[in-house]
């Protein structure tokens, strides 16, 4: 297990370098003089404008920038901020928060209801069910999710009046030393209606977050289970006589899930690139929101440690995936 | 010899067992007519659009769709915010779609399919740093990276296409690169190897066209994702400018009326949605037709 970690830790450090370097020559190559827009609308002398330049690094050879941008990385260096002249860092872990909250409830709606959709309809392999559910997850797949974003808030928020509009919680909350984790902080205050709040202003945004994966899951479980209801074994299990439940929750199920579960993880690289857009129609104060301010404000260390980091934890999550893949397959534990 | 030089007698054969397995998709057979209706509506945009999709109505903005009391029908699907038909401006906008469709997936699909052959025939070191560099690409969130490339490149229908076709262009590399592994040792290969092939025919000749399934199915998904991706940096501001009748900067253009009009919103997003599930129909039914496991079951 061990042997099979390492392995993949060596196979994703050329990725890394990699995205260090796209990262740091990406925003070399973003137009606008990075100390013209530091220095603001005011203006700056060319002697000044020599200075700050020596000063951030600019006059150096590239490599010399990018060996040291390295070197500041692994000292949790990301840069500041032009806007907010807060490190990097430090605004995107403010952020952060509010993005896993929106993903993970995104990606569990997406589980417990894609895998169910999927395993019945191929159960029930070309009945209705199965044409319904199946038209469904691919009117879901193809779904322009900002656009699908604002229908619901049309109907919800706007004739139904169920739903807020943007925010994450009614201005009425506030959490001074909270987690970021707005239904955490929520019920632990105490304070009457700030759960209830905070779930309402969950409710659309991530069921548009869900669509997508909801659809790749169901899309995947059915095949997945569709394949394994024709092995031998389950035919020898139902032989055997098991009740067809059994044979579904115990025999076919479980070897079904093991892929799913590796396409359960890919999803996190689509909510990632999904939440930019549902953050932006919800004003969803996350990290895809935060992505795209900064890029409409050329804030380009925001933009490169953005990058970074958002690359950085889809491969993280790519990576244990890896292994739990291969703690729940059997077949490559023990290859 | 190869799959690419058939007689005529066999490529019908090949193409009438196709039709015959692609058909029996009945989902598969109601897309491609939703998609040859959409290119049909695309070319012939100009005589089949009521009214200019530029034109600026001002003694009518904001009319609502023509079943809706106050629409009328000289603009059935209503007008916008500054007057424009929006009816005229959805099928001028398939023009778009599908154009940028077409690019996106002709580059990406070039690209993909050289680097692939070049890094599943040399193998050692040419593969491995193709393959990272796939990797790279592949670890960044598709329109994050997309969007970044055209806040550099500047917003822009060609940027954007290039953003995208580059961005979905590993998934090529991938899977051509996988299908020459496979291929390359085979014995046919073998055989035209010792008759004599330079390396280019190998390539390009002789193992390519026994990939190509894979690479077509891919392809339509493909399009479909451009088609999504191309709306999406529209949305964002990144993509086509205004006044192009684009669907996804329409969407932008009409996100501040959502609470008041409707039809400005639903219509362009309607477009994309009907665009996009009738190409990903036809490629369920293309993956189903060229997929010899499936077909024996």
């Amino acid at each position: 297990m061990i042997r099979f970690l390492l392995g993949k830790l060596a196979y994703l450090i050329p990725t890394f370098i990699g995205i260090t370097i796209v990262a740091f020559g990406f925003v070399r190559l973003l137009p606008g003089d990075p100390v013209l827009l530091l220095a603001g609308e005011r203006g700056i002398t060319p002697e000044r404008h020599a200075e700050l330049s020596a000063q951030l690094g600019f006059d150096r050879p590239i490599w010399v920038q990018y060996l040291e941008f390295v070197g500041n990385l692994f000292q949790g260096d990301f840069g500041l901020s032009i806007t907010t002249k807060k490190p990097v860092l430090t605004e995107f872990l403010t952020l952060f928060p509010a993005t896993i909250e929106l993903g993970l409830v995104a990606v569990t709606l997406a589980t417990l209801i894609g895998i169910p959709l999927g395993v019945f309809a191929a159960i029930k392999r070309g009945s209705w069910f199965d044409q319904i559910s199946m038209g469904t997850a691919l009117v879901g797949y193809s779904m322009p999710i900002f656009w699908w974003g604002l229908l619901l808030i049309i109907l919800f928020s706007g004739i139904l009046k169920w739903t807020p509009v943007s925010g994450r919680i009614d201005l009425l909350y506030f959490f001074p030393n909270g987690t970021g984790f707005m239904l955490y902080d929520a019920l632990v205050s105490g304070q009457s209606g700030a759960f209830t709040s905070a779930v309402r202003h969950l409710i659309l945004p991530s069921v548009v977050l869900a669509t997508i994966p909801m659809a790749v899951i169901a899309r995947q479980s059915r095949s997945a289970m569709l394949e394994v209801l024709g092995e031998d074994y389950v035919r020898t299990a139902r032989a055997k006589g098991l009740s067809p439940f059994r044979v579904v929750s115990i025999h076919a199920l479980r070897n079904a899930l093991i892929p799913v579960v590796t396409t359960i993880g890919l999803q996190v690289g689509v909510v990632m690139a999904g939440a930019i857009l549902t953050e932006t129609i919800f004003s969803w104060p996350g990290i895809g929101k935060w992505m795209i301010d900064s890029i409409s404000r050329r804030d380009y260390p925001s933009v490169q440690g953005g990058l970074l980091l958002m690359a950085g934890v889809v491969m993280m999550v790519n990576l244990i995936v890896d292994l739990l893949y291969g703690v729940i397959n059997p077949r490559i534990r023990h290859s | 010899m190869t799959a690419a030089t058939p007689i005529p007698s066999e490529r019908r054969r090949i193409l009438r067992e196709f039709w015959f397995y692609f058909s029996e998709n009945r989902g598969a057979v109601i897309g491609l007519g939703v998609f040859l209706l959409l290119v049909l509506l695309a070319i012939f945009a100009p005589l089949i659009a009521p009214h200019s999709p530029t034109l600026q109505n001002r003694a009518a903005l904001l009319v609502p769709p023509f079943w809706q009391e106050g629409g009328s029908t000289t603009f059935l699907l209503g007008t916008d915010a500054v007057g424009r038909d929006i009816l005229s401006r959805l099928i001028f906008g398939a023009r778009q779609s599908l154009f940028i469709g077409c690019v996106v997936v002709s580059i990406a699909l070039t690209g993909g399919i050289i680097l692939g052959l070049v890094a599943g025939f040399f193998g050692g070191w040419v593969d491995a740093v193709i393959m990272r560099v796939m990797d790279v690409i592949l670890a960044f969130p598709s329109l994050l990276l997309a969007l970044v490339m055209v806040a550099i490149l500047g917003p822009g229908l060609t940027n954007a296409m290039i953003a995208i076709a580059i961005v979905l262009q590993p998934h090529f590399a991938r899977l051509t690169r996988a299908a020459v592994m496979a291929e390359k040792n085979r014995e046919y290969v073998m055989a035209a190897r010792v008759a004599g092939a330079g390396r280019l025919r190998l390539m390009f000749r002789t193992i390519l066209p026994n990939c190509l399934a894979p690479l077509i199915v891919q392809g339509t998904l493909s399009f479909s994702n451009a088609v999504l991706d191309a709306a999406a940096l529209g949305f964002l501001g990144m993509g086509a400018q205004p006044p192009i009748p684009e669907w996804g900067t329409m969407l932008a253009e009409a996100r501040e009326f959502i609470l008041r009009a409707w039809w400005v919103v639903t219509f362009p997003g309607l477009a994309i949605l009907v665009t996009v599930l009738a190409i990903n129909l036809v490629g369920d039914g293309l993956r189903d037709a060229l997929d010899p496991k499936l077909k024996r079951s």
